[in-house]
């Protein structure tokens, strides 16, 4: 008997038994549907982020304070604030540090903007003049305050295109006017250029930027320089930089054991192999689980299998009466099983990726899944290995039967 | 060419043996009609299965033409049940839910042989009367139309040996009459037909009767003057 013929008796058998087969289908279907789905998930959210670290630019190094290790006991993340406006300075002297093309401090906060009566909450970033080439922004109306601005702590403003729209409702000209940062009046010189939203969640087009010494001044009242983190520009060699900015800063806060040291410089590179770790950690968590309905489902199909293979226990003695051989048989439900789990998988990739497109249609937030090509030959693979897996022991259980006692079976 | 030398049967249920097949000698020449007689629970299905290749004797010997059959593996087994032997069961046995052609066709399935199998399985068909209800359901055929479906799937293969567990004894006598006059013709055909009765009225197309009592040949004579 060739592969057609078996094929076909599967398929007779299937369609004898349509509701059956159908609900033992729908197990393999909801187990891949599930794998396809949430990987997809877990891949869109790997890709977004990814994408939004690749948008920082591949020569931008980001200084965080990390905890300090003082006699042995080691803060939390962030616990203590250990940059300083020194720091900065320092990093931007040409001589200690020659790979560094600039760099810019971040005091950042939420903020509540009025105009007139609008309101928007918005992120509220102090910082200095070199902002705009440190983070690849550049300035379409007016200009972004100078030197002598962050010197003087002026209350000037440069606000993103997402601000603009939000406060200016009327289409007034934004430049010139006062808006209120958390009560406090700051003259609006300057609109950024569109960036295009972020991938994940974020709008890059959605902040402000005054100067430092104004965000210090009086939207932290006074109280503390926060830095809250340093972004330097490098120039060709990033590796150098990196060296240099480690040196500098330690030199600044005075510690000799680089092991000690109370900061860390991230590269692009870092940021992103960190948060793929992360995000693939994810990915997999959501397959496994995913993965543990795709057994409940395989579970199933032995099951009905098992119950076929009793069911049609005198059918599989008139087979083997007229001529069957155990191979015969074998094939038959083999091919039965699979059959079941391969149509099952396939209409699970369907559901899966159907249900990824439309994901984001119903909640917005979520970054769009990806579903991707080897998850899609995994899930099909395995639930075509599932069938032949869950369908061994019932398959040989049938074609072991000795066929005078599958004849009198009642 | 069957010939049984000393064959038995026991089954064990447990601490219990039956013994159905006590020391069975027959020998079955090509061509032969031959009908097993004997009361209920005598052995005839038994020794009938054997003869089949469906079972093996618990001891002493079967060859069919020639080969010793305990020899044989299962997939060898398969083929003579295959090709060489036609089996029609008492109880019908027909695979439901699955057409009187596909029915026919199964052993050829079994047997590989791709090229003209629709054909062959529709004039086995033709042969038993039943072109015309090829594509019927088990369920909608009347006995005496299933059964005669069971005998076109015994010759579908053109088998040398025709074997019959009482063909005839879930049918009225008309339908009887009909596949007994069928076997008469296969037999003119120059097949080997053994047939398991009950009723002499169908022992009588046979050209040879054997009886067996418990599980022993009792009888065994040539009938002359069998009805053709
Ligand atoms: N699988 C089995 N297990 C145990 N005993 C069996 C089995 N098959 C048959 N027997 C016993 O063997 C004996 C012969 O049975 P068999 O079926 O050959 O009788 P038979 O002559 O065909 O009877 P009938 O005319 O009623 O069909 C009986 O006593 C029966 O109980
Ligand atoms: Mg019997």
């Amino acid at each position: 008997m060739n592969i057609v013929e078996a094929l076909r008796l599967a398929v007779n058998g299937l369609v004898a038994n349509r509701l059956r087969s159908a609900l033992t289908m729908l197990g393999i279907l909801i187990g891949v549907g599930a794998v396809i789905l949430l990987v997809a998930v877990g891949n869109g959210a790997s890709a977004a982020v990814q994408a939004q670290i690749q948008a920082l630019g591949s020569n931008l190094l980001i200084v965080f304070p990390s905890s300090a290790r003082t006699g042995g006991v080691q803060g939390g993340f962030g616990s203590q604030q250990t940059l300083t406006f020194q720091d900065v300075q320092a990093l931007n002297n040409q001589s200690a540090a020659p790979d560094v093309v600039a760099a810019i401090p971040i005091s950042n906060s939420r903020g509540q903007v009025v105009f007139a009566n609008q309101n928007w909450n918005t992120s509220v970033n102090g910082t200095t003049q070199a902002f705009p080439q440190v983070r690849n922004y550049t300035v379409g109306q007016g200009a972004f305050f100078t030197a002598e601005d962050v010197t003087a702590g002026r209350k000037v403003a440069v606000i993103g295109p997402t601000v603009a729209q939000n406060l200016f409702v009327n289409g007034e000209d934004p430049l010139g006017q006062s808006i209120k940062i958390n009560r406090q009046l700051f003259r609006v010189i300057g609109v950024f250029d569109s960036k295009g939203a972020a991938a994940f969640g974020g709008n890059q087009d959605d902040l402000i930027t005054v100067p430092i010494t104004a965000a210090w001044a009086y939207l932290s009242g006074g109280r503390n320089k926060n830095v809250a983190s340093i972004y330097v520009e490098a120039g060709s060699n990033t590796t150098a930089a990196k060296n240099e900015v480690t040196q500098v800063l330690l030199d600044q806060h005075k510690i000799s054991d680089p092991a000690q040291a109370d900061f860390s410089v991230n590269s692009q590179q870092d940021i992103a192999a960190t948060a793929s770790q992360a995000t693939g950690i994810l990915t997999i968590l959501l397959g496994a689980i995913a993965a543990i309905s795709l057994v409940v489902g395989g579970i199933g199909i032995m099951n009905i299998m098992l119950v076929t293979v009793t069911e049609r226990t005198r059918e599989i003695g008139i087979r083997k009466a007229i001529g069957a051989r155990r191979r015969d048989i074998l094939l038959q439900f083999l091919i039965e099983s699979m059959f079941l789990s391969g149509l099952g998988g396939l209409l699970g990739i369907l559901v899966g990726a159907g249900g990824a497109a439309l994901l984001p249609k119903l909640v917005s937030a979520l970054p769009t899944p990806v579903v991707s090509v080897p998850s899609v030959l995994l899930a099909f693979g395995v639930s075509v290995g599932i069938g032949l897996f869950f369908g061994i022991y019932p398959a040989n259980r049938a074609a072991a039967l000795n066929p005078i006692e599958a004849l009198r079976y009642e | 060419m069957i010939v049984l030398e000393g064959v038995t049967k026991v089954y064990r249920m447990g601490s219990v043996e039956v013994h159905a097949l006590r020391g069975i000698n027959l020998q079955i020449a090509a061509g032969e009609f031959v009908a097993i007689m004997g009361s209920s629970g005598s052995g005839k299905t038994t020794l009938m299965n054997l003869i089949g290749c469906l079972d093996q004797p618990s001891s002493g010997r079967y060859l069919l033409d020639g080969i010793d059959v305990a020899e044989l593996n299962d997939n060898q087994l398969a083929a003579i049940r295959n090709l060489k032997i036609g089996f029609v069961f008492q109880s019908f046995n027909l695979i439901p839910r699955s057409s009187a052609l596909h029915n026919v066709e199964m052993p050829l399935i079994y047997a590989g042989s791709g090229d003209g199998r629709r054909e062959r399985s529709l004039d086995a068909l033709q042969a038993v009367g039943l072109a015309d209800r090829a594509r019927h359901q088990p369920t909608e055929l009347s006995g005496g139309q299933q059964q005669r479906v069971a005998i076109a799937r015994a010759l579908v293969t053109d088998p040398a040996v025709l074997l019959a567990d009482e063909p005839t004894g879930n049918l009225d006598s008309e339908s009887s009459l009909e596949i007994m006059k069928l076997f008469a013709e296969l037999h003119q055909q120059g097949r080997t037909i053994v047939l398991i009765t009950h009723e002499p009225d169908i022992a009588r197309f046979a050209s040879r009767v054997v009886r067996v009592k418990d599980g022993l040949v009792q009888s065994d004579t040539l009938q002359a003057a069998y009805a053709q």
